[in-house]
């Protein structure tokens, strides 16, 4: 019976990671599903789902010579659920401001007390070592009226934090 | 007419360039009968074009009339559709018929100009904006054989994108 893993590396970002992890995941038998990989400081990161037919131990087998070979990390969970359940987002929220911390949490907080769930959140710094600037962009799924969310983030641009939520309309043709 | 059937990715025939339409007879009319009837059977497109039920002529139906304050002509009937001029962009979100259970974000020009035929013949110009200029951008590209998987683009190109100011 195939059951789907979420299988996690990280490691010193460098040419070739995806082909040679993705490689040994297909000799091996296993296939891929949905997949977010990302540089993040230097730091190559995968997430990504695997259907592996036989028992998990072969799927660790599979990719730990590659991951040591090329100095990553890795971890393999049994996970539920599996391929085509997809929640379209219908609101955006983009932040600017001065880093400092506390930001996502402030902001995310506000959000989840609203009844927001997050779907994709993507976030960097910017303007350099001396003004860094925090940038994050999100995006997902709220019942509640894009005017109601804003209000409700309105107090966090006291702070100097810019907070700009707009509804996502999907085209569908 | 009945509900054609939708082609789908990845199928090879969705990157076919569709010809212009000549003859604006019943037989199309008819034909534009049964494109409507499937845009409306599916879930809640906004668009559709010939190619997506394998006409290959540069026919189109756009309808963004149900969206709440989006600025648009109703529903339009466009053949041998041409954008004469585009200004802005924007990244907005896209799904399609011909590609089920995935949605992406695709940079699309804010507003355009364009000319066209109507079913009957009888040229049209029409600016359009938002949502609704979008929807034909997204429908012309069928004729052209691209799919907005093509054009999808990352999060992370709205993250470092410049505004532009013109």
């Amino acid at each position: 019976m195939a059951n789907w893993n979420m299988l996690t590396l990280v490691g010193e970002d460098r040419p070739g990671i995806v082909a040679r992890v993705t490689r040994a995941i297909y000799a091996a038998g296993a296939s891929l599903g949905e997949a977010s990989m990302i540089r993040l400081g230097g730091n190559f990161t995968i997430m990504m789902m695997v259907l592996v037919e036989g028992p998990t131990a072969e799927l660790e087998q599979a990719v730990s010579p590659v991951a040591s070979e090329l100095r990553l990390r890795f971890h393999i969970d049994p996970m539920t659920g599996g391929l085509h359940r997809h929640m379209v987002p219908n609101v955006q929220v983009r932040v600017t401001g001065a880093d400092r911390a506390g930001i996502v949490a402030d902001v995310t907080g506000i959000l989840a007390d609203a009844g927001f769930n997050i779907l994709e959140l993507e976030s960097d710094v910017a303007g350099g070592e001396d003004r860094p600037v925090y940038i994050m962009n999100i995006q997902g799924y709220s019942d509640r009226a894009v005017e109601s969310l804003q209000a409700s983030v309105q107090r966090l641009t006291r702070d100097g934090i810019r907070v700009d939520i707009s509804s996502v309309e999907t085209l569908i043709g | 007419m009945a509900v054609l059937d939708i082609l789908t990715l990845p199928d090879e025939r969705l990157r076919q360039v569709s010809e212009p339409v000549g003859v604006f007879d019943s037989e199309l009319q008819a034909f534009i009968e049964g494109l409507e009837e499937t845009r409306r059977a599916g879930p809640a497109a906004v668009g559709i074009a010939a190619p997506q039920v394998g006409r290959f002529q540069r026919i189109l139906i756009l309808d963004v009339s149900g969206k709440i304050n989006t600025p648009n002509h109703g529903h339009l009937i466009l053949l041998n559709p041409e954008i004469t001029h585009w200004e802005g962009f924007e990244i907005g979100r896209e799904g399609c018929l011909s590609v089920p259970d995935y949605t992406g974000n695709v940079i699309r020009a804010t507003r355009v100009r364009i000319v066209a035929r109507d079913r009957d013949g009888e040229p049209l110009e029409l600016e359009m904006e938002g949502f609704e200029a979008r929807a034909l951008q997204h429908e012309l590209d069928h004729l052209d054989g691209v799919l907005f998987v093509d054009r999808v683009v990352s999060r992370r190109t709205d993250l470092f994108r410049r505004k532009v100011y013109s």
